[in-house]
């Protein structure tokens, strides 16, 4: 695990940019930066991050960054992969590169997930973030694969019939280790030198690496600002969101909950989960945590504990 | 050493992309378009390339990952057909946009629906406005000669921009030539390596992609068009340069008895030999007629097509494509624009023609070419655009 110390005090992705107070995506995008090894490109899908950080003239990247669409920065990546793999065999570039991916989690779970999944097939040496802000928030909060139960969006409203999201949320992860790559891991950014360490050994890795990082969002999970990190926190306290990694097809726990929080001190201070805790949809809340204990149950089971 | 070699239109064009050893190819298959993508895994599974062959899992991820390598500086090509290019459409716009010199093969067949995998110009002229050159091919040696050609425009510092070789899908994408190729040191050196101007190099990081809003986006876009339009003189430049080794001699309109044509159809690809054929007869009997081929398409060629007309007294354009809801197809919409521009009053019919493959018969050309006649004779257009082939 990195210390502290260990980390680099130069911001290559620097202050300035439009992504809003507390945004996680902002904090993401600049640990994963202090996790580089050397020269690094960086692709961006449509999406928060993007709009945020490069409106033209100004930019908030000090390493090379393309954006090119919304659902293919995994193609992209493959792409630049292949373009430097090649212009080194005729001996027109001389150093090895590392490509990042960054996408959200539509950008990931819905319109480009068959980009992702033909490039790891592929076996293109990059490593892919997907930050996890559970809808399409640069839109103004859709509903998405990755949106859990319940929560309301602009697209799946608290109604009075329907109270949020019906679906539950993909297991993003289990297919990323479906297909055979070497390394896929969660992650919140909570737990800083986890999530850094997690992008290190992502980048290390000969081949496609996946890490899914948990991405608060106070505008669209409708919690106050300065909240953000203390709900990064909460989601892994509770079992939402189970830290782990998958190493060469081995899957272990990273953070264990052994006394977990109930799932509703995660879900109260966000209000896309108020509608919940109405007398007539209540229920629901036990139809999360229902969902919160079954998916610790089967990550923990595959990791091995008991 | 030049020779001669037997090739169907997707060989030929697999063939060049083999002699200049692109640095990459991401491509995904689509018949009829398929032949390319075999023959080229063919030459890298057989170490006749260096070329990083990506085997993308659609046409969308094959342009975008097509841009990804063109940006590093990389020499890239790739091919695709109808369907295949609807998926790409919004990645052409990226394409251009971001000036990468991509230079792709389209094997032109018709748009579902319903499915039909034959010839016809459905596919490219949906994406005519995509800003990239269009070069349309009438034959093998035509696809063989313009891809050569194709890397060394669209790589030119004061282009930049894609290029699309398009070829009639099976009349000449499955049809077996004799097609004279370079000798494989004569085709790298006049091809020669890329020389990028700006990539995405660590050393000298850059934002690519950025977001415009209102303040830059339509300057970025001004700026696009204006390139678009200043390539002429970079095609005629590399035209002469082809010319002087191979002796085969390109521009941007080829014409067939236009010296002395009162009447001409104008056409693209492979309907133009049909044309040529049936001209040759009708003028052995004493009558006027002529053919237009436009080889480039975009930037439309307006001043040589208008030399060409000069003394034109009707012209028939053939467009192999609908557009649906319109006056006319889109070919002759331009040659319209640019008669009109042009104060040329000249008395044009359209003929839409060979959709989904449909055969277009020397028969078929030849009573175009006698209603072009009986309209010079008469200075009556009494259908504008019609059908020609089909069960009404």
């Amino acid at each position: 695990m990195v210390t502290l110390k260990e980390l680099t005090t130069e911001e290559l992705f620097t202050s300035g940019h439009r992504l809003c107070a507390g945004c996680g995506a902002g904090t993401i995008a600049r640990m994963t930066m202090k996790a580089l090894r050397g020269p690094t490109v960086a692709v961006n899908a449509t999406g928060c991050l993007e709009v945020s950080s490069t409106i033209y003239p100004f930019t908030s990247w000090k390493i090379p960054w393309v954006h090119i669409a919304f659902e293919n920065a995994a193609a992209v990546a493959s792409g630049i992969e292949s373009g430097y793999k090649a212009m080194m065999k005729r001996g027109a570039w001389d150093r090895h590169v590392d490509v990042i991916a960054f996408a959200g989690d539509g950008g990931t779970f819905d319109i480009g997930i068959q980009a992702i999944s033909g490039a790891l097939e592929r076996g293109h040496d990059f490593l892919y973030i997907c930050y996890d802000n559970e809808a399409y928030m640069n839109t103004g909060i859709q509903r998405s694969g990755a949106t859990p139960h319940g929560a309301a969006t602009t697209t799946s409203p608290a109604g009075t019939k329907i109270p949020g999201k019906p679906e539950f949320k993909k297991d993003f992860i289990g297919i990323c280790a479906a297909h055979g790559i070497e390394y896929a891991a969660t992650a919140s950014p909570a737990y800083w030198n986890d999530y850094i360490t997690k992008v290190c050994k992502g980048i290390e890795v000969k081949g496609p690496a996946v890490v899914h990082v948990f991405s608060p969002c106070p505008l669209g999970m409708r919690h106050d600002s300065e909240k953000s990190i203390e709900m990064a926190r909460l989601a892994v306290q509770t079992r939402y969101w189970p830290v782990y990694e998958v190493e060469k097809g081995k899957y272990k726990l990273n953070i264990k909950v052994p006394k977990p929080k109930p799932v509703i001190e995660f879900l109260q201070p966000q209000g896309r989960f108020r509608h919940l805790f109405q007398p007539q949809f209540k229920h629901e809340l036990d139809v999360i945590q229902h969902w919160v204990d079954q998916n610790w149950q089967r990550i923990t089971a595959l990791c091995g504990e008991t | 050493m030049s020779r001669v070699v037997g090739l169907t239109g997707d060989e030929a064009i697999a063939y060049a992309v083999k002699q200049i050893d692109v640095d990459v190819v991401a491509a995904y298959p689509i018949t009829p378009q398929t032949i390319i993508v075999e023959a080229f895994s063919e030459y890298v599974h057989n170490g006749e390339v260096n070329t990083e062959f990506v085997c993308v899992e659609s046409e969308h991820s094959a342009m975008s990952a097509c841009i990804g390598a063109s940006l590093t500086g990389a020499r890239v090509f790739t091919a695709s057909s109808s369907q295949g290019l609807a998926l790409m459409h919004e990645m052409l716009y990226i394409a251009s946009g971001l000036r990468c010199p991509i230079v792709m093969g389209v094997v032109n067949r018709a748009l579902s629906a319903p499915i039909n995998i034959h010839g016809d110009h459905s596919d490219m002229m949906a994406s005519r406005d995509c800003g990239w050159i269009q070069i349309y091919a009438e034959n093998a040696q035509e696809a063989y000669d313009w891809v050569m050609q194709a890397f060394k425009i669209a790589e030119d510092q004061d282009v930049l921009l894609p290029v699309s070789v398009n070829i009639d899908g099976f009349i000449l994408s499955h049809s077996l030539e004799g097609v004279k190729v370079l000798g494989d040191e004569d085709a790298k050196r006049f091809v020669s390596t890329r020389k990028p101007v700006l990539t995405v190099d660590p050393a000298r990081p850059i934002t690519v992609g950025a977001l415009c809003l209102t303040d830059y986006y339509f300057e970025t876009k001004r700026q696009q068009a204006e390139a678009l339009n200043e390539t002429p003189k970079m095609i005629d430049k590399v035209n002469k340069e082809y010319g002087s080794l191979t002796g085969r001699r390109y521009s941007f309109v080829e014409t067939y008895g236009m010296e002395d044509a009162e009447v001409a159809i104008l056409c693209l690809g492979s309907t133009a030999g049909t044309a040529k054929t049936v001209a040759k007869n009708l003028r052995s009997l004493g009558r006027k007629v002529g053919v237009i081929k436009p080889w480039v398409y975009r930037p439309f060629p307006t001043e040589e097509i208008m030399k060409t007309l000069e003394n034109v007294e009707a012209l028939a354009v053939l467009d192999r494509a609908c557009s649906f809801g319109a006056l006319y197809g889109a070919l002759c919409s331009d040659v319209v624009a640019a008669l009109y521009q042009n104060g040329k009053g000249l008395n044009v019919f359209n003929v839409v023609y060979g959709l989904g493959g449909r055969d277009i018969a020397p028969f078929d050309i030849e009573a175009i070419f006698k209603e072009a006649l009986t309209v010079a004779e008469t200075g009556l257009v009494k259908e504008p655009l019609r059908f020609v082939g089909v069960r009404e």
